[in-house]
């Protein structure tokens, strides 16, 4: 298979980036997307140019790293999954890709496609943890909690922390992400104890870091790879409103 | 030259670590804030262990490569932990666990380590569950376990396929906690370069800043290296692209011995490659054995599709060969019997180098219901990958490389032979000998950072006076000359101006020590090996090309500078699978098996770990040995039938 890609190249924050424009030819449909990308690379590197600066790490979807925005979507056309788990047998022979990075104010851009995400990491540094220290925890059965409860917190507790809400957005709100990680622990009652402490400091981070509010557009369900549901978000918001009117 | 001494305590096994701790001294609490602790690497290891550290309130400083300490290798482990807590009823116990481990491990690690993983198993499920981690449960409300390679009883704990991800996130949210209160400094996009050494113990370390390409200091009064295993000098292998051995490589080339590094797992359950630009084997987790079959076509050749072969004309190999275990014999075991079912031409799929790993039986069985909801995203993940739909054809699977049971050589502390310097996690040696069972290196990591390391590093600490702060890192002597060093190596990396880029040599690395030092070793070949790995690395520092600046952003370099370690610590490896001209666990020397072809231990000669001291550029390096002293279990051949 051959494409044309068309990179957004950037050297930093301050520098003005553009697009520009390759040709990878004799692609196999079996590699994934970064394994064509690693292959641009190589030619690149063989030419004496500078590559193409993009962020993976676990290849199998789970790390969160290699989120990128591939024809407008961020991780590209498949629901469901990550930059790293699409393969080149989803597209179209001939095709033109374009690749750019996550379009987030609150995530800076380093290099190409890479960007900072650290403002995500200060939301949890936040609230989104159990407050319990290492040592003098009671025995794991002690507290039966349902089948249920155990599995809807897993369904949100499995975000990978990949920017994809924020950046299909057109607020740029975090809020898929802040909401999975309340969801997540006000469904155990491990978390319950906390639970308004951490709801609003967690949107109050969130605020802080510069991301935007939530409007219903359901761009970030319909992006998320791990399918987290945006009934969370009303979730998120009718805590956080219990929580303001109540705590203290 | 260096004496190893494994600080094992005397007294009985089941008392060793209560007695130890006793023995530990402490650092007074209003002392602590004055000490200052580097950690390195934020996978369960370093993340659990910086977390408590902080809580016990020393300063903490913590690195990792990635964007975000969440994003550590750690988050890929799928299938589970384990832990002796016997829930399930079925007469596990602490000393089960700790003889499965050692027995699993072919008997070539230490007893009083392996014990004192088990005792701290139950421990590590408690924390975790109060972290709210959501382990799997059962309709009463109570924690779920599975069984996995090389058990027979059910004490594996998970979170669906995704139990790495689950506990990492509650360690790292605990370190994110710290961060909150101030007491952990974090430093992501950060890779170690080197360790500084500083009269006789440990000063620091010099790490690159990956965004801006500037070199920088950090001053510690210990240092906990948690930075994973260094499975990847294969190339392709089941670790997330930023593993490496760089980290430790500098620690050993500072004085830190290099134990057991032949010790490497190939593990059976990947998805086969594909094609020649392939960048990553993917694993899908060995709890599929629970439910899957393995066979082949009993006729060598038979290129039928496989559900239209009859159950008679399948051999199913590991049934049919140790029907005590059957698919569930550990992962050693089961490569082998793989690679050998493919070399005697029994292969399946496009290649025929794969074998199938069969659920038809266990979705007739128990619904397809319940197989998804047990396995649901790890089928998803082969049909993403392989285009092929599990439910309805077999998966096919192949060995991988995907674990390092070598690493750093540590007392019973967690200590390396450089006073001050720790090693935890994947990054040491010390608890699964040859041979690693499932859902023990979650168990390991997170032991060692939330309930060893926290009591061992007071004990150093409380034996050392805190470094005075006054002076900036990079000023003091020992930084400047270690960063003249880093300063000399970047230059010659940087300045070679070849034309091939570094993949290429790692390929060819990783392809020359998969033909001759993966599932089976050979003396003559070994030797071969040894010749041809100084012609790569010669090739290498005259052709390679590192695109950029040193001092900027550059992922090209950050990944040559790896490649340029793998190529003098591959060398180390097959040397030290050279040297150990026995059998054990993963490591198969061919002149050393059984009538049947199974591995052969030689306990006279190699009942001992191998511990290689660095001695310079150019200089043979010296082997050690600390013998394994069995008190407690007796030395039977390993068998699984
Ligand atoms: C696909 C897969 C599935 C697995 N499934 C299981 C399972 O089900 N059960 C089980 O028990 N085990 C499993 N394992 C093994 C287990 O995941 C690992 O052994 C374990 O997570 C290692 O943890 P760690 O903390 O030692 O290191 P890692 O998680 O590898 O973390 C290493 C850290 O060190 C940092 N680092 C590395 N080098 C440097 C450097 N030079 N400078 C600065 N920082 C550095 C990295 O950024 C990272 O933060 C699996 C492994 C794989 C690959
Ligand atoms: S590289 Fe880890 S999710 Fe894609």
């Amino acid at each position: 298979m051959n494409f044309t890609l068309r990179v957004w190249r950037q050297k930093d924050n301050a520098s003005p980036g553009a697009l520009a424009e390759y040709k990878v030819q004799d692609i196999t449909p079996d590699i994934s997307f970064l394994e064509m990308l690693d292959l641009l690379n190589h030619d690149l590197i063989s030419r004496g140019e500078v590559p193409v600066a993009f962020d993976s790490d676990c290849r199998e979807g789970i790390c969160g790293t290699c989120c990128i925005v591939i024809n407008g979507r961020p991780h590209g056309h498949e629901h469901g999954g990550t930059v790293c788990q699409l393969h080149m047998r989803s597209f179209q022979d001939g095709a033109v890709i374009t690749i750019e990075p996550l379009r987030v104010r609150s995530f800076p851009i380093i290099r190409d496609l890479v960007v900072d995400r650290s403002s995500l990491d200060s939301i949890i540094a936040a609230g989104g943890y159990v407050s319990v220290k290492t040592g003098g925890a009671p025995d794991a059965n002690a507290i039966p909690i349902s089948k249920e409860d155990a599995e809807k917190a897993m369904d949100t507790a499995q975000c990978i922390g990949c920017g994809a809400c924020a950046a299909a957005c057109k607020n740029a709100a975090a809020m898929l992400f802040v909401s999975a990680k309340v969801a997540h622990l006000s469904r155990l009652p491990q978390g319950r104890v906390e639970w308004k402490r951490r709801v609003l400091d967690m949107v109050t981070a969130m605020d802080q870091a510069g991301f935007g509010n939530c409007s219903n557009e359901a761009e970030c369900e319909a992006t998320c790879p791990k399918e987290i549901k945006m009934g969370n978000i009303a979730g998120m918001n009718s805590q956080f409103l219990r929580a303001a009117l109540t705590h203290r | 030259m260096i004496t190893l001494d494994a600080k094992i305590p005397s007294g009985p096994l089941v008392d060793k670590w209560e007695n130890h701790r006793h023995d530990l001294r402490l650092v007074n609490p209003t002392n602590k804030s004055k000490y200052h602790v580097l950690v390195v690497g934020t996978g369960l290891a370093g993340s659990s262990a910086a977390a408590s550290l902080a809580e016990l309130g020393y300063n903490v400083s913590c690195f990792c490569l990635q964007d975000s300490p969440r994003r550590a290798h750690s988050i890929a482990a799928q299938g589970g932990i384990n832990a002796a807590k016997n829930y399930a009823n079925d007469n596990d116990s602490i000393y089960r666990l700790f003889y499965d481990t050692i027995k699993g491990g072919d008997f070539r690690s230490r007893e009083a380590n392996v014990y004192r993983l088990a005792q701290v198993s139950g421990h590590i499920i408690d924390q975790c569950v109060a972290q709210g981690v959501p382990f799997a449960r059962d309709y009463g409300g109570a924690l779920e376990t599975r069984s996995f390679g090389g058990a027979q009883v059910s004490r594996t704990f998970y979170a669906r396929g995704q139990t790495g991800q689950q506990l990492l996130i509650g360690a790292y949210s605990a370190l994110m906690r710290q961060v909150h209160l101030g007491k952990i400094k974090l430093f992501p996009r950060r890779e170690m370069l080197d360790l500084v050494v500083e009269d006789g113990r440990v000063g620091g370390i010099v790490v690159r800043n990956m965004i801006t390409g500037q070199m920088e200091s950090y001053a510690g009064d210990a240092v906990i290296l948690a930075t994973g295993g260094y499975t990847n000098v294969f190339d392709l292998s089941t670790n997330a692209q930023a593993s490496n051995v760089s980290a430790l490589w500098a620690a050993y080339k500072r004085g830190a011995c290099f134990a057991n590094p032949c010790y490497t797992q190939i593990h059976p359950t990947c998805i086969p490659r594909s094609g020649s630009h392939q960048s990553k084997l993917v694993l899908m987790s060995e709890s599929l054995r629970n439910d899957g079959r393995i066979w082949v076509p009993r006729k060598a050749g038979d290129k039928r599709p496989p559900n239209t072969i009859p159950g008679e004309e399948r051999f199913y190999y590991l049934e049919e060969k140790y029907p005590a275990f059957g698919n569930l014999v550990p992962r050693d075991v089961a490569s082998r019997n793989a690679k050998v079912m493919v070399d005697q031409g029994h292969g399946v799929g496009p290649s025929g180098v794969s074998v199938y790993l069969d659920f038809a039986e266990a979705i007739a069985r128990q619904g397809e219901g319940v197989i998804r909801e047990k396995y649901g995203n790890l089928f998803e993940m082969y049909q993403r990958i392989t285009a092929e739909n599990p439910y309805e054809q077999p998966m096919r699977i192949y060995p991988a490389p995907h674990y390092a049971m070598g690493g750093l050589w540590v007392d019973y502390n967690l200590m390396t032979t450089i006073p001050g310097l720790f090693a935890l996690g994947e990054a040491n040696f010390s608890d699964h000998g040859a041979n690693r069972l499932g859902a023990s290196a979650l168990m390991q990591g997170l032991a060692d950072g939330y309930f060893i390391s926290p009591y061992t590093v007071s004990g150093y600490l409380a034996g050392v006076k805190p470094k005075a702060k006054k002076t900036v890192a990079a000023d003091l002597p020992a930084f400047q000359e270690t960063l003249a060093a880093v300063r000399q190596r970047t230059e010659k990396l940087t300045s070679v101006n070849g034309h091939t880029p570094a993949n290429e040599f790692h390929r060819e690395l990783g392809q020359l020590l998969w033909d001759h030092c993966g599932m089976s070793r050979e003396e003559a070949s070994l030797q071969e090996t040894l010749r041809k790995i100084p012609e790569i690395r010669e090739r290498f520092w005259k052709n390679v090309r590192v695109p950029g600046a040193a001092a900027d952003f550059n992922q090209a370099y950050d990944y040559a500078r790896r490649v340029a370690d793998y190529l003098e610590f591959s060398e180390l490896l097959v040397k030290d699978a050279l040297e150990r001209r026995e059998s054990c666990g993963c490591h198969l020397r061919v002149e050393s098996q059984t009538a049947e072809g199974e591995a052969k231990r030689d306990d006279d000669h190699f009942r001992h770990v191998a511990a290689w001291e660095y001695q310079g550029e150019g200089k043979a390096p010296v082997r050690h040995q600390e013998p394994l002293e069995f008190e407690t279990v007796h030395l039977a051949a390993r068998s699984y039938k």
